[in-house]
């Protein structure tokens, strides 16, 4: 049975986290994930889950005790935001290439530069070639569906990497909305128990993380580690695929919104694709062919796929919570029209930067979006490469 | 009652505006509503303006951001009238809740020549007579029920009385002056 309630994003993945019952979460808190390892630690102190805190003195450290902790053969969990990722930095690299598969509950806040606490995806897309698998939500539900497929994906035999389970800061980490929980016993049968094959406490197989690699090797590892990234595609399908059996919730590499004869596409990450949802949803009682690509999975980046959810479009915004100061547009943009390139999936496209610093958008702003989306399908209107869109006047 | 009722709520870090948000989403929640209740977040602290919101719905919300037409406006500190425009977008057809202690020829002057409803609670005084301390979210959030009708006050306060035993399980004695200031105000408020 389903259970109807209403909690915040953050709530959301420390109900998640209270049905996994992970083994080690060392965390040290930042703003806006900060509830998080607060609300595991009173379920730890209250005796709910019999989860290992480790309190640590920083975000450097707390990934490196996760690396540790899931090395040793624990299933681990960490969280944070913004800084604290990017403090994280040398060794999120490592937990990758050590094939590590830690679960790490993102808040997205925008890194630094000014100073802000609100939400962005500069820190998640900072570390997206760091060799995680990347998965974003809409909303506090998908913040709780996809923790929930997250171990599965990580700890799969041919898998074996880090997931970052993204969600949007303060715009869904704390807003209370309805959510539709699972009871614990089918989630816990579904996320299972950690057996791993191999790890440092394992008696009779000494072994070592980590260690220096020499030229003649080093490439076959990155090599490897680039091959388990394409076989990760199959597996989040199918984990995906399993959890609708339990949830009656699909979820896929995106979610196609009215996409299907959608002359007008915008193709965004998080909380923003429900306001565009509804904005397409006015433009389409119009007569305006208006559609959305709400990308789920950034890495592995499905582009063939992508693209061709968009073959049909005439124009395609592409729509970036991130400046990546390249002079030429977002990270979102810059690889899907790679991949509509390679996939010979012509239509015209903007790129598009908007909520920097948590900058609010409204069903108006994306109504505009479309507006100027027709025009330009029209020949009516140029563009600048990449424009911004609720900007200050 | 509309299929989408959207309330802002203002007042100064601390006085617990965004508690009273996300308890009216709570309770309106209860009686089988979409509900959204979220802050907006600046540098907060203690007594800088703040501003939390409202969604409460007959179907599944899914926009995402704030609310700039709102069909309600409570303010939690009437201080915020010289320097926030709270009536901003505010539709003629909702009304403004204010918590204040003046008369309401001193408030209206201050809303810049708001057409619609104007309605006055003094929470100071419902709460010293309920409760012995200051917290004007309790008081305020009972006076939005009544002015929005999002629900029936009886069933708000049969809701209420079972959410607050659950939230002061440790604190049983703080119930009943809780509940009192909740029922008080829905006759205060005017």
């Amino acid at each position: 049975m389903a259970i109807r309630t209403r909690m915040s994003g953050n709530e959301a993945i420390a109900e998640a986290i209270r049905q996994i019952d992970p083994d080690v979460m060392p965390a040290f808190p930042i703003t806006p994930s900060t509830e998080i390892p607060q609300f595991v630690s009173t379920m730890i102190a209250n005796g709910v889950i019999d989860t290992e805190f480790i309190p640590v003195e920083s975000e450097h450290s707390a990934m490196s005790a996760a690396i540790g902790a899931s090395a040793a053969g624990a299933r681990t969990l960490t969280a944070t935001s913004s800084a604290g990722l990017a403090f994280m930095w040398e060794v999120v690299y490592v937990a990758a290439s050590s094939r590590l598969p830690i679960v790490m509950a993102l808040v997205n806040r925008g890194l630094t530069g000014p100073l802000n606490i609100n939400a962005e995806h500069s820190d998640s897309m900072g570390a997206r070639d760091s060799g995680w698998i990347q998965i974003y939500a809409e909303n506090n539900q998908e913040a709780y569906d996809n923790m929930l497929q997250a171990y599965r994906i990580a700890e799969h035999a041919d898998v074996h990497l880090p997931v970052m389970i993204c969600q949007d800061g303060f715009i869904t980490s704390h807003a209370v909305e309805n959510i539709s929980l699972l009871e614990d016993e089918p989630v816990r049968r579904f996320v299972g128990e950690y057996h791993p094959e191999h790890y440092l406490l394992k008696q009779g197989e000494p072994m070592a993380v980590g260690p220096y690699a020499v030229s003649n090797y080093c490439m076959e590892a990155k090599k490897a580690q680039a091959e388990a990234m394409i076989r990760a595609k199959k597996v989040i399908l199918e984990v995906a695929g399993e959890f609708e059996k339990l949830s009656g919730r699909s979820y896929g590499y995106y979610e196609a919104y009215r996409l299907e004869d959608a002359e007008y596409a915008v193709v965004a990450i998080g909380s923003v694709c429900g306001t565009a949802k509804d904005a397409i949803d006015q433009l389409r009682e119009q007569g305006v062919k208006a559609g959305l690509l709400k990308i789920r999975v950034f890495r592995p980046f499905p582009g063939e796929e992508f693209a061709e959810a968009l073959r049909g479009c005439r124009a395609v915004a592409i729509m970036d919570r991130c400046e990546s100061y390249s002079a030429q547009g977002g990270p979102l943009g810059a690889e899907l029209t790679a991949a509509m390139y390679r996939a010979k999936v012509q239509a015209e496209t903007v790129n598009i930067v908007y909520g920097l610093s948590g900058r609010d958008v409204t069903v108006g702003d994306i109504r505009q979006v479309f507006a100027d989306l027709q025009s330009l399908a029209a020949g009516e209107k140029t563009f600048e490469q990449y424009p911004y869109i609720g900007l200050r006047e | 009652m509309a299929a989408l009722t959207e309330i802002r709520w203002h007042g100064r870090g601390g006085q617990g505006a965004k508690t009273a948000a996300l308890l009216l989403a709570d309770v309106a929640f209860n009686t089988g509503k979409h509900v959204q209740g979220f802050p907006e977040y600046g540098p907060e602290r203690m007594g800088a303006p703040i501003t939390a919101y409202d969604r409460i719905s007959d179907t599944e919300i899914r926009v995402h951001s704030n609310i700039y037409e709102p069909d309600y406006v409570a303010v939690v500190d009437d201080t915020l009238l010289h320097s926030v425009d709270v009536t901003k977008g505010l539709k003629s057809t909702g009304a403004i809740l204010i918590n204040t202690e003046k008369k309401r020829e001193e408030i209206l002057p201050l809303l810049g020549g708001y057409q619609g409803a104007v309605y006055m609670l003094n929470a100071h005084d419902v709460c010293m007579k309920t409760m012995g301390k200051y917290f004007p979210n309790t008081p305020m959030l009972a006076a939005m029920v009544k002015i929005s009708g999002v629900m029936d006050t009886e069933v708000f306060l049969k809701e209420m009385e079972e959410s607050l035993a659950h939230k002061f399980a440790k604190k049983p004695e703080v119930l009943a002056g809780n509940m009192a200031a909740l029922k008080l105000a829905l006759t205060e408020v005017e």
